[in-house]
């Protein structure tokens, strides 16, 4: 059953009571096997985006075979109102840090790096100290797994995990093929293993209070709690922990402003909610892409809103594939041709079909995901694409 | 400014001649020499043996790495949805009559890029921009001359 009212829960910025890194010495103190088979337990899936399972990677990464190994900690954060790694990397840097660690160590990892977006540069020094910490526990520990920071050039594609590596690589950031995916095949040819910020954060929490404790959180489909950036017309901008599985209509009772006409959940890449579907969706693992969440009220343009997205996807496609390319152009020139009078109301039906043939012929979640917010944009609000 | 040959040599000695060490470079020369000009980009293709075309395909990229935007500050305005609902346009404006240039140009004296960006985390706080590394949000337009008036005093 999903929850009717929103849930706040606060584990993942709760300052540590341990000596730093306790939960690290403890963790490798025990077998690889068990901790990796507790995180695929807890059920708990990626929080970049695409919600792959955890416990999975690691274990798929443990079985490669390579003298070197990459762990990637992805704190690109690009999708627009996202901001909550941010905050982890500033408040709890040390969760993530283990995070990091407790992979490497699970899966015989020999190198990490924090690909950081340029964005966030002024966290270099802070972060750099914190490293500076965890290599002298480390060499303690006799853990022998450097982390350095890698800080990024500005693209939103380049938080694409293969896009990022490229990257890394010093090439253009254009997603590659997938498969070989990365923990086959990839920074430098050799297995890599990506996760989102608070992928590694909760990890760390899992390994502290366990898989049955985490389990208890959340609904039966929706494991464990997340957070939310929240922004747009709402009193409690900032991050939020919530329990998972709510509908939107807890989430817009306790978030809006109290005229809240919609709900743009899991960023550009995701879905547009109007409010006559608050009472059946629920803010889960489907849509929630990186958890965030920008509320609409009905003083606002969705017509703005949603040439706005279309501007930032004409600009951040990486060119590589032509739907995706083209596709973004046509899309943003047919909603302005559309509002002008220059077509007819009808081509709108089009241009969804377009979007539509982005997700299939597009190479990467990018251009694949361009149909999410267009089409429940312009599905739901199909009077303000005209008038 | 840094000479380039020298600095791209320094650079190379720091991060290393490999592919790898690209984009660390590229940001090295920036911190230096405010962006990546054309004979920048040569050098760096030398250093590296890789052609010249490859690397400015490569810089031109990424929207950190200005190959035109030459200013020793640049002023980076979000433009995202939220930060535009905030009021980016009229901090915009209030930044224009400052500094008497549109958005993607630069002040006569090379001091100031202003430049709008995607999204830069800041949602919550907008309008935000960031200037060079350091960042300011919850912009109004008397705020935003306080900051900018810091900047050309101090230049
Ligand atoms: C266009 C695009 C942008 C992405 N941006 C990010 C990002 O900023 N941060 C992130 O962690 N994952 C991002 N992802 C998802 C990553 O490709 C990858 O799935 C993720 O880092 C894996 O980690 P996780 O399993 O812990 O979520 C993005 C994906 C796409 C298609
Ligand atoms: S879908 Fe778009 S962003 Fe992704 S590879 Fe193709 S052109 Fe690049």
């Amino acid at each position: 059953m999903p929850y009717s009212r929103t849930r706040v829960v606060d584990v993942l910025f709760k300052p540590l009571t341990t000596a730093p890194y306790e939960i690290l010495r403890k963790t490798i103190q025990r077998e690889k096997k068990d901790v990796i088979n507790e995180l695929v337990d807890s059920g708990l899936r990626g929080r970049g985006g695409a919600g792959f399972p955890t416990g999975m990677k690691w274990k798929f990464a443990a079985q490669q075979k390579s003298d070197v190994k990459y762990v990637i900690c992805n704190a690109d954060e690009g999708e627009p109102g996202t901001f909550k790694d941010k905050k982890l990397l500033c408040e709890v840097p040390r969760k993530v840090i283990s995070g990091m660690a407790i992979c490497a160590w699970a899966t015989n990892a020999t190198k990490g790096y924090i690909y950081l977006r340029r964005e966030y540069r002024y966290l270099v020094a802070q972060l750099e100290e914190e490293l500076r910490i965890y290599h002298e526990k480390a060499k303690e520990m006799g853990l022998n797994f450097p982390i350095e920071i890698f800080l990024g050039a500005g693209a939103y594609v380049c938080g694409e995990e293969t896009a990022l590596i490229e990257s890394m690589e010093g090439k253009r950031g254009e997603p590659r093929n997938k498969p070989p995916y990365p923990i086959q095949n990839g920074f430098l040819g050799k297995p890599t293993i990506v996760n989102n910020v608070e992928t590694f954060a909760s990890s760390a929490m899992i390994c502290r209070i366990g898989a049955e404790e985490y389990k208890k959180m959340g609904t039966a489909d929706q494991r464990g709690s997340k957070l939310f950036s929240i922004s747009g017309d709402s009193p409690k901008e900032g991050v939020h922990e919530l329990e998972l599985g709510m509908t939107l209509e807890a989430f817009a009772n306790e978030f809006g402003d109290g005229d809240t006409k919609a709900v743009q959940v899991g960023g550009v890449a995701g879905f547009c909610i109007p409010r006559k579907q608050f009472k059946t969706q629920i803010i889960g693992e489907g849509n929630t892409t990186g958890g965030s969440t920008m509320i609409f009220n009905s003083t606002r343009s969705m017509y703005n809103v949603l040439h706005n997205y279309l501007d930032f996807y004409a600009e951040e496609s990486c060119g590589q594939c032509t739907p995706c390319r083209i596709g973004t152009q046509q899309l943003l020139k047919g909603i302005e041709a559309v509002k002008s009078g220059l077509k007819p109301p009808s081509y709108l039906d089009q241009l969804i079909k377009l979007s539509e043939t982005m997700r299939i012929t597009s190479k990467c979640g990018l251009g694949q995901s361009v149909t999410n917010s267009f089409s429940s944009i312009v599905q739901n609000f199909r009077e303000e694409m005209i008038f | 400014m840094a000479e380039v040959k020298e600095l791209v040599k320094e650079l190379s000695e720091k991060y290393g001649n490999r592919r790898e060490s690209l984009i660390p470079i590229f940001q090295g020369i920036i911190d230096k020499n405010y962006y990546l000009s054309k004979e920048a980009m040569l050098e760096v293709a030398k250093q590296l043996d890789v052609s010249a075309a490859d690397i400015y395909g490569t810089a031109s990229f990424f929207s950190f790495l200005d190959t035109d935007a030459k200013g020793k500050y640049k002023i980076r305005i979000c433009k995202s949805i939220t930060c535009d609902m905030k009021g980016k346009s009229g901090i915009i404006a209030t930044l224009e009559e400052m500094l008497k240039i549109k958005v993607g140009e630069t002040t006569e004296d090379l001091m100031f890029s202003l430049l709008h960006t995607n999204c830069i985390g800041l949602c919550d706080q907008g309008p935000a921009m960031l200037i060079n590394d350091n960042y300011y949000t919850k912009l109004t337009a008397e705020k935003v001359r306080v900051i900018l008036g810091d900047y050309i005093r101090n230049k």
